[in-house]
């Protein structure tokens, strides 16, 4: 029986508790603006290894941040405790820093009340989903790695909790949110093979844990000892996983500001940003979309500022870039916050077209250790992990070692050839829920790899 | 016993609801419940050993618990102006349970009795459910008890008691000398600081009381070609992040040394684009504490070694153990890797860690051959053959961390260093032996495969050499390697005199992602041959 079967509300502070704490904490205030953000909630995980749970644990906490502003001064201040000496102490501390800070020229007033829709970021189930059930997720997958004579090691992550944000001018938000996560690796008890399965959803009912072993063993056998390829340009046909592994660095790049001075790749040779421009292949559009149900986000940011779906690159062309407030005030623009979420709309083809069609090129499961190199072009490198297989003649042909590459995303959607159907995929390299993507598998040619690596 | 849904009550809305309800204002003398007050006057200790009782109660056969304080400080600024001023300050209680050889672990922020009991009961209630997917019983290494310890880490300055306004007038200086640099139209600068109160008791009979800070300015200054054709970045890795006091900061000198950083940016925009090819390279001990970190220092992470971390950080070349041990040969005699948590000053600096193991020094490598893993107490017996060749007793080296009250403790990495040669060799002495060359200073992009062979490394200014002598800056240089062929082919070293400490605060590793903070200490070093790509593609 579960354990927690009566007790199905998941620690997180209610709507209720979050008014109360940020009414106290407002009026404990006396600086000229005052924001508190209020976040809470439970994170529950189970690791394994080598077959069988390594560590497990569920840890909850509650932080009340505090942001005070004396004139055009501001310092903030984040405390775990919430009793009422605590919470004057932290209101007390932030306005004495603020005292003592410079003025912030580009400090702007807080805003006043504001409209929200509705967020639909919350499952029961996850948040519910107590350490029997994530043991048996994991039986799931070590269960027929055993009896297969694989070693499987994996990740399962599930959060609850809610988020709130209030001010003196009137402004109150409140959301609750589940995410969760779970990825898995399965080896050859040799060490030759290597496979990947991973998912990510807010809703954890909507993770297969048997489907997710099934692909990583299938992998794992496929990839068992891999034959070295020069490195190179390869036409290269990437799972969804790969293609959200390197989208993800194009969305820190979407910042107006950074474009407007001058130093990103959005910036505009002469002065200037890319906004209106063609960047990259006419099929390629880039959207957030906080009520999207596939990637869900919540509803407004950090400073309650609602968040809206926003277009960031329509058909190739430069439709958005994210605006702080002031940027936006002294560029004349409406505020736009950064990207969230991120969906990219696809095609049509199907993962055994794009192999079919191929005369010979690289088949990537995923990308590993992925850093910038060069912001001039979102310029990266990393290497390919766990399932790298070669296609020859329109068919899968053998593993091939993994490959570095050096390349940019945007230079892989210029030489972009064909697209699949968009899925949710877990991307972050750590295996937690990370930024909610939906991204097709894509083929693209010329991508470039620089060496070989011996890893398996 | 406190069962779960006790826990969850305990813990979770109710008692925040109730705190709020409840909690009178602050007026004279601290009230008793306050938790920051108790967690001061050391009274937090009994809730240290009523967690490790009730854990033991319930069933565990070992129990550890931490109630810890972990507060920040961040100053932040660019050009002429504040960014942002923050503090944070956590107080939490995170209790670990051993149940028939499976682990379970509860964290909670609320440091009543009956949470910090509850989080024990949850820690057992999950070690008992992880039952049915267990092969391996974990056994512990010995330790030795330490009933009454306490350790303080080597700062003079606590950033803490620092006036924000020294902090802000030293951080907006620095940033106007690099500003009066033509070309530099950036700056951005931080100050980010440390404080963690650990306190630890486990059902071994130690109670541990510990506290450290750690300090890192971070300082970086970009130029703008005039035709916004270009820009080109300098950070200040020179500036490494230490586990010192805000005396360490003024040591850095950001204000003396800001100038020449804006400098090196503006001269990067006109430096000579590398050519491809292999070179041989000088590395400061600025860039190479990365590469130790990345090649050598999670390689030899047993944890890794054996496969649990597969899923994330990944495995190691240098596995299995048997084959490996004594027999490996990572470098020349002349390298000399040593594991250490006692050098002054460094990241991972502390008298006892968090499975309550006081910390030795050991080689990793020793005269090029690998030699040993990094150990927790879980782990450490899993090498015993390895030990009883060496006559040596099994012992964890007490690499166990958690970086944070809610995060488990697992085996983390010790201060990993390149130990420095025996003469006074200096830069200039490794410079002069190569004819054609390029010496790299500071860290930049850094990237490397999940086996630790294949590795990318940047760095933040280059200088090519010709003749044995510095010549003129290059920029888009990065270095690729093959680990066990890299370091075979470092044949000079530096002398003590050259030997710097670099690091990080980010060093992530586990899941959920824990962030360890870490030091590398080297002097400069040569390597033969090696293979250099241009990463400025236009398309």
């Amino acid at each position: 029986m579960s354990s927690r079967s009566l007790y199905a509300i998941a620690p997180h502070l209610s709507r209720a508790e979050c008014e109360a704490i940020t009414k106290r904490v407002l009026g404990f205030s006396t600086a000229d603006e005052c924001r508190v953000s209020v976040n809470s909630g439970m994170r529950q995980n189970t690791r394994f290894a080598v077959n069988q749970i390594s560590t497990a644990g569920d840890d909850y906490n509650a932080t009340v941040t505090i942001r005070s502003v004396i004139g055009k001064k501001v310092a903030s201040v984040t405390v775990n405790r919430l009793d009422d000496a605590s919470l004057r102490a932290a209101v007390d501390n932030s306005e004495r820093i603020a005292r003592l800070a410079p003025e912030d020229p580009e400090l702007l007033p807080e805003l006043g009340p504001q409209a929200y829709r509705d967020s639909i970021v919350w499952s029961d189930a996850t948040a519910s989903l107590e350490p029997e059930a994530r043991a048996a997720a994991v039986r799931a997958i070590s269960d027929p790695a055993r009896k297969a004579g694989l070693i499987s090691t994996g990740y399962l992550e599930a959060n609850a909790g809610s988020q709130a944000v209030a001010n003196n001018k009137g402004l109150f938000a409140y959301s609750r949110s589940t995410s969760s996560a779970f990825t898995t690796t399965v080896r050859t008890a040799d060490g030759t093979g290597s496979g990947w399965a991973g998912a990510s959803d807010n809703d954890f009912q909507r993770i297969d844990p048997r489907l997710l072993g099934e692909r990583a063993i299938e992998k794992a056998r496929q990839s068992v000892n891999p034959v070295a390829i020069e490195p190179g340009r390869y036409t290269v046909i990437l799972e969804p996983t790969a293609v959200a592994n390197l989208l993800q660095s194009i969305t820190g790049s979407l910042n107006a500001r950074s474009a407007d001075e001058g130093r990103s790749f959005f910036s505009k040779a002469g002065g200037g940003n890319k906004l209106g421009e063609k960047v990259v292949d006419e099929r390629v559009t880039l959207v957030s979309d906080p009520l999207d149900p596939r990637v869900p986000a919540n509803t407004f940011g950090g400073d309650g500022m609602p968040n809206d779906k926003v277009t960031w690159i329509e058909n190739g062309v430069v439709k958005t870039l994210a605006y702080d407030r002031f940027w936006a005030q002294k560029s004349n623009k409406a505020p736009v916050s950064a990207a969230g979420t991120l969906a990219m709309l696809g095609g049509t083809s199907s993962m055994e077209e794009m192999i079919a069609s191929t005369e010979r090129g690289i088949l990537v499961t995923r990308f590993w250790y992925i850093r910038g190199v060069d912001p001039r072009t979102i310029l990266s490198t990393g290497l390919t992990r766990d399932g790298t297989f070669l296609i020859e003649n329109g068919k899968v042909t053998r593993p091939v070692k993994n490959l570095r590459y050096n390349d940019s995303p945007i230079f892989m959607l210029n030489n972009l050839l064909m697209m699949g159907r968009p899925e949710r995929v877990s991307a972050s390299e750590a295996g937690g829920p990370g930024q909610p993507i939906i991204v097709p598998a894509l083929k693209a040619r010329d991508f470039n790899f620089t060496s070989t690596s011996d890893a398996i | 016993m406190t069962d779960r849904r006790e826990f969850l009550r305990t813990t979770g809305a109710a008692a925040a609801a109730l705190a709020i309800a409840s909690a009178p204002r602050r007026a004279g003398a601290a009230p008793a419940y306050d938790d920051l007050d108790r967690f001061r006057s050391g009274a937090s200790k009994e809730l240290l050993l009523d967690a490790i009782n009730a854990a033991k109660m319930a069933g565990a056969s070992y129990a550890d618990c931490r109630i810890a304080r972990f507060q920040q400080n961040f100053v932040v600024t660019r050009e002429q102006q504040i960014i942002n001023v923050v503090d944070t300050d956590t107080l939490g209680c995170g209790v670990r349970a051993l149940v028939d050889g499976c682990w379970g672990f509860a964290a909670t922020r609320d440091l009543t009795r009956a949470a910090v009991t509850g989080a024990a009961g949850e820690a057992v209630a999950i070690a008992k459910a992880n039952r049915i997917a267990r092969d391996r019983a974990v056994t512990l290494a010995p330790t030795q008890a330490f009933p009454n310890a306490t350790w303080k880490s080597d700062f003079r300055t606590d950033p803490f008691e620092v006036p924000l306004e020294q902090k802000v007038d030293l951080l907006l200086k620095a940033n106007a000398e690099a500003l009066k640099v033509p070309g530099v139209k950036f700056v951005n600068s931080i100050l980010f600081f440390v404080k963690q109160e650990r306190q630890f008791a486990s059902t071994e009979g130690s109670v541990i009381d510990q506290t450290l800070v750690r300090s890192w300015p971070l300082f970086s200054a970009t130029a703008v070609a005039p035709d916004f054709s270009d820009f080109q970045t300098r950070q200040a890795a020179e500036a490494a992040p230490m586990g010192r006091g805000f005396e360490y900061v003024l040591q850095c000198d950001l204000v003396g040394n800001a100038r020449k950083w804006g400098e090196q940016a503006a001269e990067k925009l006109k430096a000579k684009p590398v050519e491809v090819g292999k070179y041989d390279l000088v590395l400061a001990p600025s860039n190479l504490w990365l590469t130790i970190h990345e090649s050598i220092g999670h390689p030899t992470e047993l944890d890794r070694a054996l496969g649990y971390e597969a899923n994330y950080a990944g495995t190691s070349f240098i596995a299995p153990p048997e084959e490996k041990l004594g027999k490996l040969k990572y470098g020349q005699p002349l390298m000399n890797i040593q594991g250490d948590r006692s050098q002054p000053g460094a990241l991972s600096t502390i008298g006892y860690d968090d499975d309550g193991v006081k910390p030795d020094e050991f080689l990793i490598v020793k005269d090029g051959i690998f030699n040993d893993y990094q150990t927790t107490r879980e782990q450490a017996p899993w090498l015993a053959d390895w030990y009883a060749k060496q006559g040596k007793p099994v012992r964890s080296h007490g690499c166990s961390y958690a970086d944070n009250w809610g995060s488990v403790a697992f085996q983390r990495m010790p201060n990993v260093s390149l130990l420095p040669a025996n003469d006074n060799a200096t830069w200039d002495d490794l410079v002069a032996g190569v004819d054609n060359g390029i010496a790299i200073i500071g860290d930049g992009s850094f990237s490397i495969d999940q086996q630790r062979y294949n590795a990318q490394f940047g760095g933040q200014v280059c200088y090519e050499i010709r003749g044995g002598k510095i010549a003129g800056m290059l920029k888009d240089v990065a270095y690729q390697i093959r680990t066990p062929d890299f370091w075979n082919s470092m044949d000079k070293i530096g002398g003590k005199a050259s030997y710097e400490l670099g690091g990080s605060f980010f060093d992530g590793k586990g899941q959920p992602g824990q962030s360890n903070a870490v030091s590398h200490g080297a002097p400069p070093a040569r390597f033969r041959q090696v293979n250099v790509i241009n990463t400025g593609r236009k398309a």
